[in-house]
């Protein structure tokens, strides 16, 4: 892979923007980069507490489709896949995106009408999708054990094939390194503590590097929103949690799919490198810690080992965490907030990776205009009051 | 000549055996007591990898955890991927091969055993080197449960073949006499083999005992090859050691070129000379202290080389006193190789001086110790920079936590034992006299380490200067990542992948900090470490699942009577954890033809189902009823004993949660009922309520799933059936009428019989203690009854328009959405309750349940097809719903469907068009109950 | 694997537990007289506060009771009992 010569500037903070975007994660970035692609507002400024896209954007298992069961969810996250399908050439940057489809199994005969559900769903709604047999199952990923005799044997899939996977750090620096050559400051080691008001209005923000004041403001930090909401003086629907993930060494190529199992916990890719990337079930505990509990990781393996027994001797090499922002009905929040001129991105649990484009260009028209894009306007915050969720979670269960 | 590097005598090696292994197709010979890396060099095999992207040779390089190249792949024994040659101990038979930094899986299953255990402990000791086992001791002695575990085969860490005394004795006396008293203490376990990876929150620690491994082919199969150890310790004394460094310089990958103290070690742990004749270079005292062990090991010392000018100290007279002179402020500023890519030179030069070149076949450097904090960070602990010892050493305390001896950079013997006890005495919260360490003849410091990163021409030879030798990443990289605009080590590491494989950039990870820091004008301290994760050395995947594996990978639960069913042939669905008949097909029958007869047998004569998998919840206290009455949508309080009533739940968002039928038994004693999948859920959330928000309710829940077994007697033959199994029993309509319960004897079985139908049909639920299910489903079978599974309970239960809740729901549903409005109480609040009247949960246009009826009869729907107006019209098509149950019926002569269809009934009569994977069948909107939708079957 | 602080049975395995989320959200005395925003906030619009977090747990695998803990969301160390 060769990278670019120059990414991206460290610029101290100016006194003012139009729009600053807290968080510079994959969200933030490409906010940041559809308000000056799409909108021409080039004087942006994205805040980072840490170094950038070093949270949930680094830490995630790179698994992008759009297979959502909603008419809302499947829009949006289409909209995101189809900007995926272009994204390397529009950033000018090999993002490594890899379309080698996704599988989601199903183990038991509700997962299956589920399943079939869905993809009737999909397919309605113009999203690629197939149920596949277990025998299609097992010509598309040979080493995927679909004896009947498992304890949850493997009853068909859902298949998208073009979904897949793209490298996540390289996807992060090439909306900066975009964004940045639109003008846009990226700001890192520079932490929100508190915001400028002038009345109902937000003014500005107040950083561990001195005071920025911002026409408007968009939060988009993940499992940290409800932080920042709190200092607004509003609440959201959300809870922090640990979400672990892990990688094995290097190894021979076994995989060309993404599989993932809801039912029992698995989902793995294998990186073009060669390592085996597999993300765990959500900690049930709130937790800014980045860090959750060995026996998630543990159950986890005992699940892939049983679908793909040639896991058995590959090793763990490196686990890890994210911090997801979990909502009641497992979909976004994004939109307007109670505050004048601050706008909300967050919610996204565990399925922000794949939704990186389509987020940043939907939040970035919606803060440019002052009001929900089509796009966003289900997924406003006032849907928990009227009861119109947007229930991924209870209806389809399958998420990340 | 079978192993020409080894020493005629010295090394822990076992010299009266010898093993053979092969190595890339060739045989050699070993000594028991060998690693795979020791054995190589004894037997001059150089190169044991290759680069991935550059494909140059490389060489073993350290001689334990950090060993960044040697990892090979095993194809003996099990057989096993990536598996570091420094650690893994010689056995006959072995059989390995090089690798280029990627391993390869084998198709076959491992069927080797792998256990779990767990175990709580006062203190637990990591690292069994001189200040572990110091600090074990000095812990154990008070009566303290202390584990020790150390990850090499015996303890002693550095100590293991080195030339120290304690208490003028050789330290390895102390080392084993320590051992013995320790192994001899009750409360105390010593672990050998054993590597702790994983520090946990609350003290949790992790750690993997390999325990058959060394025997190699020889291993019995009965003991399981690994254990993984889950440690719950009130207190943890880190002694983990130290990692040794190199310096970097142009071409610093050839095979040949190690680590100082791992060349010494080789010479005098194993017995085998690393190389014949070496130039050292160091930044520290430690390396010049290499020269002397490499020196009097019988190595020829072509050059020392120190980064520093110091001042003569007790390290150079000791040189001095071998013939050897230190050439001081020296450094190496390139290498040469032979055909083969192995070393054959260096090229040595004072700072601006003119570069010298040396022929030799060991370059042994070391740029000092890196302090392994990696269980000390994920603990929680930072890492901080220390100017004095050039390294990042533990910063603040960790409460509970104790670092100690290397590990917290205390490199000194005499200190570090020091160190090791009182740490270990304060671990166990000991009072009164510590136990003193042992005497130690440890040699004085000469001077302070130098932060040394890199000697020679780097600048001009960047990318020949690697900083990560398994990744093949280099010095240029590191200089693009920087110039790309890169500031942070995370950065960095993601840029180059400089410290991401498998050996994680133990040796060279601070290394490429301190090259970061100086491209960046920064102090090291402020550039910082990358975060340490877990687990500390790889950990396989076969380990991690354990046991569970098979039927074991979730518990399988069986009804009392499932071997009856086996015994006639049923085909299981997994319902939750429990295993159900789907269908009992007789020779010759599909799914389809033994429904249709299971169906028939139901329908027109006597049937019977297993359902003791339904959810049981005993209630007593006085207010149960009000309980029931704010849980369930209808009402239960007014339910006269003997009678049932069937009910539904929701959540407080307003949608269904389950329904079952309750039944008063007394009048302060409810039995309820819940769908097979939900009980324990239900269980939890009565708990809730009654424990967080309504304590003052007089009510106890008890779980009496397992207790009860059930039959459900079905069809019009049924009361015929149970007259005869219950002749005690007033079977008559009048006398036992719908949604009652009678106590009786069924069968000379003490039984509670429920008259309720999921089916339509006149039926009873024979309830008995759990042990005589089998007995009940004998009595009742022999009357000739017909079993059938949950494929013909839902066709039946679906004729009638009756839910299952999470098939014709889906946590979007309220009990109105559901049809079920007729079961939800206006007169008196529920949970859930509030929600209903929210602007979304009110609208008219939700989608409702519905019959569905296809066009074509043969047609049986598929469940998850989704309702559409025009099934040609352009994506995205407008969905009104989907199809969730779907059919074929004996009873219609045709198929037939349930769905839920935005405005319900109010499409009564209109034709949809029901489309799966892409065919679209007209569909006819009904109401949902298609058979008897009078009631008049179910008095029979 | 935290170690739950059981009031009931003392230190525990979080495997032994469910977690319950924000303590002190009461159920409301009367939720018909709320409105669909104070429903809302009832229902949904719970703390997720950065630092000490009063939650419940639900010791499900051993004494089933319900009870009420301070713990840290970043170091998830739990306030010693008082």
């Amino acid at each position: 892979m060769t990278h670019p010569d120059f990414l991206w500037a460290d610029p101290s903070p100016k006194r003012g923007y139009d729009v600053v975007v807290i968080g510079a994660g994959g969200h933030g970035l490409a906010t940041a980069y559809y308000l000056a692609r799409n909108h021409g507002i080039t004087n942006v400024a994205v805040l980072e507490r840490g170094w950038l896209a070093g949270g949930n954007m680094a830490r995630n298992t790179t698994i992008i489709r759009s297979n959502y069961l909603w008419d809302a969810s499947a829009a949006i996250y289409e909209h995101s896949l189809k900007l995926w399908e272009g994204l390397s050439e529009e950033l000018d940057y090999d993002i490594l995106f890899s379309q080698r489809g996704v599988l989601n199994l199903a183990h038991s005969l509700p997962d299956v009408r589920e399943g079939v559900r869905r993809v009737n769903a999909n397919r309605l709604n113009g999203v690629d999708a197939e149920w596949l047999t277990p025998a299609e199952v097992k010509k598309l990923v040979p080493i995927i054990n679909t004896s009947q005799e498992l304890r949850y044997p493997v009853l068909g899939a859902t298949f998208q094939p073009r979904a897949g996977i793209a490298k996540h750090d390289y996807v992060a620096w090439a909306f900066a390194r975009a964004a940045h050559r639109l003008g846009v400051h990226l700001i890192q080691n520079c932490e929100v503590t508190g915001f400028l008001r002038d009345g109902d209005r937000v003014t500005g923000v107040e950083t561990s590097r001195g005071t920025i004041e911002a026409a408007r403001v968009a939060l988009c930090a993940a499992g940290h929103t409800s932080v920042l909401a709190a200092s607004l003086g509003f609440r959201l629907p959300l809870a922090s949690h640990p979400l672990q993930a892990l990688v094995s060494e290097l190894l021979e190529q076994v995989l060309d799919t993404v599989v993932m199992s809801n039912a029992i916990h698995v989902y793995v890719s294998q990186a073009h490198k060669g390592e085996l990337v597999m993300g765990a079930g959500v900690d049930a505990y709130n937790g800014y810690g980045q860090r959750g509990s060995f026996h998630v990781i543990e159950s986890q393996m005992a699940a892939a080992v049983e679908l793909f027994p040639i896991f058995a001797r590959a090793h763990v090499l490196r686990t890890w965490a994210g911090i997801v922002d979990v909502s009641p009905d497992a979909s976004p929040v994004l939109g307007l907030t109670p505050v004048e001129d601050v706008f909300v991105n967050c919610g996204w649990g565990t399925g922000g990776f794949k939704a990186t484009p389509g987020a940043g260009w939907v939040y970035a028209d919606t803060i440019a205009h002052g009001r929900p894009h089509p796009l966003a306007a289900p997924f406003a915050l006032d849907r928990f009051t009227t009861g119109a969720l947007v229930d991924e979670h209870g209806a389809a269960a399958v998420a990340h | 000549m079978s192993q020409p590097f080894r020493r005629v005598d010295g090394g822990r090696v076992d010299r009266g055996r010898t093993v053979t292994f092969q190595f890339d197709g060739t045989a050699y010979e070993a000594h028991p007591g060998d690693t795979l890396s020791s054995a190589l060099l004894a037997n001059g095999v150089r190169i044991v990898a290759r680069g991935p992207y550059t494909g140059r040779p490389r060489g073993v390089y350290g001689i334990a955890a950090e060993e960044p190249n040697a990892f090979v792949q095993v194809d003996s024994g099990p057989g096993e991927p990536m598996v570091r040659a420094t650690t893994l101990e010689v056995y006959d038979g072995l059989v390995a091969r090089s690798l280029a930094g990627k391993g390869e899986l084998r198709a076959e299953p491992d069927d080797s055993r792998y256990d779990k255990t767990w175990a709580h402990c006062d203190v637990l000791v990591v690292g069994a080197g001189p200040a572990g086992l110091a600090a074990a001791h000095a812990a154990a002695v008070t009566g303290a449960r202390v584990i020790l575990a150390d990850e090499r085969p015996s303890p002693g860490g550095d100590l293991l073949g080195g030339r120290a005394h304690l208490d003028g004795r050789p330290a390895m006396d102390w080392v084993a006499d320590t051992h013995a008293r320790l192994a001899a203490l009750p409360e105390v376990r010593v672990l050998t083999r054993t590597t702790v990876t994983g520090f946990y929150d609350g003290n949790f620690l992790v750690a993997v005992q390999r325990r058959t491994e060394h025997l190699g082919l020889a291993a019995p199969a009965h003991v399981a090859r690994q254990r993984l150890w889950h440690i719950r310790a009130g207190r943890v004394v880190l002694a983990t050691g130290a990692h040794e460094r190199p310096i970097l310089f142009p071409d610093n990958d050839r095979p040949g070129i190690m680590l100082a103290a791992a060349a010494a070690g080789y010479a005098w742990r194993y017995g085998v000379l690393p190389g014949r004749r070496a130039v050292v270079a160091g930044a520290h005292d430690g390396a010049l202290w290499a020269a002397v062990e490499l020196v009097d090991a019988g190595v020829e010392l072509a050059a020392v080389l120190d980064v520093r000018s110091l001042p003569e100290g007790q390290v150079h007279r000791a040189l001095r006193d071998r013939g050897v002179v230190v050439s001081a402020g020296h450094g190496v500023v390139g290498t040469d190789a032979d055909a083969s890519g192995v070393l054959s030179a260096v090229w040595i030069a004072r700072t601006d001086g003119e570069a010298r070149r040396i022929p030799c076949d060991l370059l042994a450097t070391s740029g000092g110790w890196n302090p392994a904090v990696h269980l000390y960070s994920q603990a929680g602990g930072r890492p901080v920079w220390s100017l004095d010892h050039a390294a990042f050493v533990p910063g603040d305390p960790v409460p509970s936590v104790w670092c100690v001896g290397a590990a917290a950079g205390t490199f000194d013997l005499a200190d570090a034992l020091a160190e090791g006890g009182e740490a270990g005495w304060q671990a166990a919260a000991a009072t009164g006299e510590e136990p003193l360490p042992p005497a130690t003849d440890s040699v004085s410091g000469t001077g302070a380490p130098a932060a040394c990163w890199l000697t020679g021409p780097v600048d001009e030879r960047a990318d020949s200067v690697f900083v990560d030798l398994q990744r093949d990443a280099t010095l240029r990289d590191v200089r693009r990542a920087v110039g790309a605009g890169m500031v942070s080590s995370e950065h960095v590491k993601r840029f180059t992948t400089a410290g991401t494989a498998a050996d994680q950039g133990r040796t060279t990870g601070v290394t490429t900090v301190g090259i970061l820091a100086g491209l960046l004008g920064l102090p090291v301290g402020a550039v910082g470490t990358t975060t340490y994760r877990p687990p500390y050395t790889p950990i396989s995947f076969g380990l991690l699942a354990g046991r569970d594996r098979g039927r074991l990978l979730d518990p399988e639960r069986r009804t009392p009577m499932h071997e009856r069913h086996e015994a006639a042939g049923a085909v299981f669905e997994d319902v939750g954890q429990w295993k159900r008949p789907w269908y009992y097909p007789r020779p010759g029958e599909d799914l389809h033809r033994a429904v249709e007869r299971e169906c028939r047998a139901a329908r027109e004569s006597v049937a019977m189902m297993d359902v003791s998998t339904l959810g049981k919840i005993e209630l007593r206290g006085p207010d149960v009823g009000e309980f029931l009455d704010r849980v369930y949508t209808n009402r239960f309080s007014t339910l006269r004993v003997g009678q049932c009533r069937y009910g539904v739940m929701c959540l407080a968002d307003g949608m269904l949660f389950d329904d079952g039928v309750t039944a008063r038994i007394a009048p302060d004693h409810y039995h309820l009922t819940t769908t097979t999948g939900n009980a324990a859920k239900v269980l939890d959330w009565l708990e809730e309520w009654l424990q967080t928000e309504w304590p003052s309710l007089r009510v106890s829940a008890t779980s009496v799933t397992d207790q009860w077994a059930a039959v459900a007697l079905v069809g019009p033959g049924s009361r015929e059936v149970l007259s005869r199994l219950a002749p005690a029993l007033d079977v008559s309509a009048a006398a036992f009428p719908f949604l009652t319960v009678r106590d009786a004897t069924v069968a000379g079985i003490p039984a509670r019989v429920f008259r309720i139908s999921f089916t339509g049909e006149l039926s009873y639920e024979i309830n008995v203690p759990a042990w005589y299910g089998l007995a009940l489903w004998d009595a009742v079978a022999a009357a000739g009854v017909t079993p059938y599974g949950t494929e013909t309970m839902h066709v039946l239960r679906a004729e009638k328009g009756f839910i299952v809740a999470g098939q014709d729901t889906d946590g979007t549903v309220t009990p109105h959405d559901a049809g079920l409005g007729w079961a939800v109480s206006t007169a008196k609040h529920f949970i859930g309750q509030r929600s209903l009247t929210r602007t979304d949960t009110a609208r008219a246009d939700r989608k409702r349940l519905v019959g569905l009826l296809p066009a074509d009869p043969l047609v049986v729907l598929a469940e998850g097809a989704q309702l559409v107006v025009d099934a040609d019209a352009p994506t995205p098509v407008p969905m009104l719903g989907h199809v969730t149950s779907s059919y074929h019926s004996a009873a219609l002569g045709r198929s037939f469907a349930l769905a839920l269809v935005a405005g319900g009934l109010t499409h009564r009569g209109e034709t949809f068009y029901a489309v799966d994977s892409g065919r679209a069948h007209p569909v006819v909107v009904t109401d949902p109950v298609f058979y008897d939708a009078e009631g008049a079957r179910r008095d029979g | 694997m935290l170690s739950v602080p059981c009031p009931w049975c003392g230190p525990r395995d979080e495997t032994e537990f469910r977690y319950g989320g924000q303590a002190h959200v009461a159920y409301p005395d009367d939720p018909a007289t709320l409105s669909d925003a104070e429903w809302a906030e009832y229902l949904f619009m719970h703390d997720n506060p950065k630092g000490w977090f009063a939650e419940r747990w639900f010791h499900t695998a051993g004494c089933r009771r319900w009870f009420d803990v301070v713990r840290h969301t970043v170091t998830y160390a739990f306030e010693a009992p008082r």
